[in-house]
């Protein structure tokens, strides 16, 4: 079986992607990633003086992840400032990065990790943690590995990858399911999984394989801006 | 006992139980709490419902309120899913603005209930393009003893089942001193309930005591129900800074069938 998807995808196709560094110079580290329209910029910060300071752990440095919309990355505007939605999406977003990093050397300090959407075409979250990711490495912040997310998806009952706006709203058969998920790049340890529309349980485990191969080939997207930085830091806008 | 973070000493015994199957209740990893429930606790609401899971307490009650329709359904009602963590409930919630779990709790809720397809939407539309029902589901702890979302799931389709259509004036707005009207339309067969799988070292257990929800060190959220005679997984969260390998994922959806059907069966009349 082979799904029909509006823009001639197949089920595993991945909409063309970009990725770059050292897109706002004057932040520690900083990254752009694009799934199709979907477009995502981060900026790293850190570590550096935590306030206020009772957050503060005298055993490790702590990662702190904000993410939102800019006001015209949408059709209806969205009002500027922190929404239930951003903010849960911050959080999950941090949980996601948190286990890839490690910040034992910087006690008391924080990484500040600002995430904001240019242009939202669906699978906002997965561009951009995609995009934090690379900030972080970019900022010299010790990882482990990288992180690589993709939104899966159900359209009726076939499955695919790199859900797009027209894909999440489809409503014929079993609807939409929208399943973004991000991995510890290489390793089988999944860092974020959500989940929103009807899935058999049985389908999960293969959902998350095909997960697994299109992270693998973010992972390639990232390395590579990362590594045409390092050959050429005056390429992008510097740092 | 008061709010204290969980020592290292009781988190590396937590993990050395789990891993040997074993709990301080005498329960094993994947065994549930005790549930019980109990409608109309408060007789100005449209449906309400208190839930007990162990000596966790949740109460939920159902308002329905009218108006415009959004622009994008114009023939479908709404639903609105609320709450609070009130520092009634335990030593760690604090009064002010919401916390990340306060957010959470109710947003999880909602999407389990809407994905779900528990509630017809389209029979909550009164006038096409000018009035629509608005279902408003609040929840609220009473005790934590861990586990709350998963009492949370079952205190909302409890509330919405017992819920029923206050009375309309001519205006088309609610009524009270007119007589309720019929039950708010669900799709009877439909009863999503939420399962949260917490994970210390490489052990998963099932319904937390306060205590083990805080010495674990990640958890996931799967909300399920039965649609056309299948399983579906309607939501899904992970939270915690651990991660889940692909085995560990399989692994749960294994089990979270069974565990439905127990929690179904255990329920018996009590969610019809």
């Amino acid at each position: 079986m082979t799904v029909k998807r509006h823009d001639g995808r197949k089920a595993d196709e991945i909409r063309p992607m970009t990725a770059k560094v050292g897109v706002v110079p004057n932040a520690d580290g900083s990254a752009m990633f694009s799934f199709g329209k979907t477009v995502a910029i981060a900026a790293v910060y850190g570590p550096r003086h935590l306030h206020p300071q009772f957050m503060q752990n005298p055993s490790t440095g702590i990662l702190r992840v904000n993410y939102d919309l800019l006001s015209f990355s949408v059709a209806e505007r969205k009002k500027p400032g922190p929404s239930r939605r951003s903010k849960e999406i911050s959080k999950v977003t941090e949980w996601a990065l948190a286990p890839a990093v490690n910040l034992e050397e910087f006690p008391n300090t924080v990484v500040d990790v600002e995430i904001y959407i240019l242009q939202a075409d669906a699978s906002t979250r997965v561009a951009g943690i995609n995009a934090a990711a690379m900030a972080l490495a970019h900022a010299g912040i010790p990882m482990k590995t990288l992180v690589s997310a993709v939104a899966a998806g159900k359209l009726d009952k076939e499955l695919i990858v790199d859900v797009d706006k027209e894909e999440e709203d489809f409503r014929e058969g079993e609807g939409a399911t929208d399943f973004p998920a991000a991995k510890l790049s290489g390793r089988d340890e999944f860092s974020l999984l959500q989940l929103d529309g009807k899935i058999q349980p049985e389908l999960v485990p293969k959902a998350l394989e095909m997960i697994s191969s299109a992270c693998e080939k973010v992972y390639e997207v990232q390395k590579k801006a990362l590594k045409d930085f390092i050959e050429n830091p005056e390429g992008g806008n510097g740092k | 006992m008061s709010s204290m973070d969980v020592t290292n000493l009781s988190r590396n015994y937590f993990r050395k139980m789990f891993a040997e199957g074993k709990r301080f209740d005498g329960r094993s990893n994947f065994d549930l709490k005790e549930v019980q429930i109990e409608y109309n606790i408060s007789n100005k609401a449209e449906g309400s419902a208190r839930v007990r899971l162990g000596k966790t307490e949740v109460v939920a009650g159902v308002k329905l309120e009218t108006g415009a329709p959004y622009p994008d359904s114009l023939d479908k009602g709404n639903l609105m899913v609320s709450g609070d963590l009130l520092p009634l409930a335990s030593p760690r919630f604090e009064s002010g603005p919401p916390g990340f779990d306060a957010i959470e709790l109710p947003r999880l809720i909602d999407r389990e209930l809407r994905e779900s397809g528990a509630i017809d939407f389209k029979k909550l539309c009164i006038k096409e393009g000018e009035n629509v029902w608005t279902i408003i589901v609040d929840i609220y702890p009473i005790n934590d003893d861990g586990a709350l979302i998963d009492a949370s799931s079952i205190a909302a389709i409890a509330a919405l089942k017992n819920a029923k259509l206050p009375g309309l004036n001519e205006e088309g707005k609610v009524d009270y001193s007119r007589e309720f009207g019929e039950k708010i339309p669900l799709n009877e067969d439909i009863i999503p309930i939420s399962f949260t799988f917490y994970k210390l070292g490489e052990s998963l257990i099932l319904h937390p005591t306060r205590e083990e929800e805080e010495a674990c060190e990640a958890k996931i959220t799967f909300g399920i129900s039965k649609w056309n005679g299948q399983y579906m997984v309607n939501s899904c969260q992970k939270g915690g800074k651990a991660t889940f390998s692909g085995k560990e994922i399989a692994k749960i959806m294994e089990i979270l069938p069974e565990k439905y059907e127990e929690i179904i069966k255990n329920l018996g009349n009590l969610l019809k």
